[in-house]
């Protein structure tokens, strides 16, 4: 299998605090990659390298055999349409309703009819079961709903690589579960690759084939789920311990 | 003790002041060097241009109708004893459409245009960038500088000169209101007497430093809004300041623009 993704010695600081510290791994086409690490480890500022928010302070990020910072606006907007971004907090456009959400992308890439675009339209809606949603505005949604459009607007696209910044942060243990399923169901269906960054186990448990853990700006593991959760290793112990704790209290309310 | 660590406060403040204001005039610099850059270059984005001056058009219209009526009306009440003094009432129409076309219909419009758009347009954007929708739309491939930035500037550029040649009819009726008031004088008199004062020199000067107005408001507000950091105190302070640095601008810029008139069309 090819790799969708080369990330190269990547480094990233903020005045003196080292985000990112030569960050080096590759994700292979259709697979489902997790980034695990404590708040402030650099998982959300990786993902903005990727697609070029944020330009690090070395190393390279190749995607489809092109590294995206040498690349112009022009080549680098031709990479970012094969690629979906669902952010943490869904980033939907305020001004718009889920319809025009939805449509923005396909209007601005593509010279689909009206009657394509509705259908496409409907047809992600369905995906995400909230085809009633269609005519409302974004502060007329729930946490939930807003992550779902999000996904929605990030899929209607077909892209080839998906992007997901805490997909399941904020939400419910039972709405939590339904979106980390409806992304692994997606990423079935549209033979997506994927680049989760999560805290949530239980999400991870669900879609990742391998992950990393992010420590002080480095990788400071890399495996399965399955692989991770068994370690020995003192430092991975303590994380997981901590998130499985969180979990607990997160499903309990506490 | 206490008196000196008071006074190095505020030395620090008015430093960190200086700095800041520095900070926003050399930004500015670049943000319009690069709305320079990018407005020939297509796509135009014709509609959301459209769609702004529609906008900001319909939410300015009725504050600056009521100024406008309000300016007009009471400039000739104010007017109206002084030339009387001096035997010059008949000048009344003349005198106070000089003063809405040169001065107050474009100073005044442009500074309600400020305080209602810029804020609007730096809370906006602001909003937008702190819950990453301007980068959402960077992801997509869209240049965000281009859909929501130019179109704005544009927008504001050309609906303020607009709105200025409204208001200048509407301080007209105000000010017919006043002198009919207090004496008996025919409308069409009225406008008579002011379209023989009011020349050439003074109208298009007048109308056209409302186009560097209209830029200001749309460049400061869209920069203090694209730029904004530090969430939701980020987009508040990014709706104020948009609004105190674009009214110093367009008086700074007023002061600047009358002294090119005037040496270019003089009045005497």
């Amino acid at each position: 299998m090819k790799n969708v993704v080369e990330i190269n010695k990547v480094s990233k600081a903020f005045d003196s605090h080292v985000v990112l510290d030569k960050v080096s791994f590759s994700v292979q086409e259709g697979e489902n990659m997790v980034v695990f690490g404590r708040s402030g480890t650099g998982k959300s500022v990786l993902l903005k390298c990727i697609v070029r928010l944020l330009e690090p302070d070395s190393g390279e990020i190749i995607i489809d055999g092109e590294n995206v910072f040498d690349l112009n606006i022009k080549d680098l907007n031709k990479v970012r349409k094969n690629l979906g971004f669902l952010f943490q907090g869904a980033a939907l456009y305020d001004s718009m309703s889920v319809r025009e959400n939805l449509e923005f992308p396909l209007i601005r890439h593509f010279d689909y009819s009206p009657e394509i675009r509705e259908a496409k339209i409907k047809s992600v809606l369905e995906q995400v079961s909230l085809e009633e949603a269609i005519d409302k505005m974004p502060s007329e949604l729930s946490g939930g709903m807003k992550k779902r459009i999000g996904l929605a607007r990030a899929i209607i696209t077909e892209p080839a690589l998906m992007l997901y910044d805490e997909p399941t942060t904020g939400l419910d243990p039972i709405t939590s579960k339904e979106i980390s399923s409806l992304i692994l169901e997606l990423q079935k269906s549209l033979k997506m690759t994927s680049i989760i960054v999560t805290h949530d186990l239980l999400c991870a448990e669900i879609i990742a084939d391998r992950a990393i853990v992010l420590e002080e700006g480095i990788i400071r593991n890399e495996g399965s789920i399955a692989e991770l959760t068994a370690s020995s290793d003192p430092f991975l112990r303590n994380f997981f311990s901590h998130e499985i704790i969180e979990e607990h209290n997160r499903r309990n309310n506490v | 003790m206490n008196d000196s660590k008071t006074q190095n406060i505020k030395s620090n403040n008015f430093e960190k002041g200086v700095r800041e204001f520095f900070i926003v005039i050399a930004g500015l610099w670049q943000f319009q060097l690069q709305f320079f850059k990018q407005v020939f270059i297509p796509p135009y984005e014709i509609e959301q241009i459209r769609k702004h001056m529609d906008e900001l058009g319909i939410k300015t219209l009725p504050i600056v109708s009521v100024t406008g009526f309000i300016i007009g009306l009471v400039i000739t009440m104010q007017m109206y004893p002084v030339m009387v003094k001096f035997g010059a009432a008949a000048y009344l129409p003349g005198s106070v459409g000089i003063s809405i076309v040169r001065e107050l219909a474009p100073v005044i419009t442009a500074l309600i245009f400020a305080g209602r758009v810029s804020s609007g347009i730096g809370a906006e954007l602001g909003s937008m960038r702190v819950t990453e929708q301007i980068d959402a739309m960077e992801v997509t491939g869209v240049d965000s500088f281009k859909y929501l930035v130019v179109t704005r500037i544009f927008a504001c550029t050309f609906i303020l000169p607009i709105l200025t040649i409204y208001v200048i009819f509407i301080a007209f009726l105000g000010s017919y209101l006043a002198v009919v008031l207090v004496q008996n004088m025919t409308y069409s008199y009225f406008i008579d007497s002011v379209v023989a004062s009011v020349t050439f020199g003074d109208a298009v000067p007048g109308i056209l430093k409302t186009f560097v107005f209209g830029f200001i408001v749309g460049i400061v507000g869209s920069y203090k809004g694209y730029t904004a950091t530090n969430g939701t105190e980020g987009v508040g302070k990014a709706a104020t300041t948009s609004v105190v640095v674009s009214s110093l601008m367009i008086l700074i810029f007023d002061m600047v623009l009358v002294k090119a008139t005037l040496w270019l069309w003089p009045t005497v």
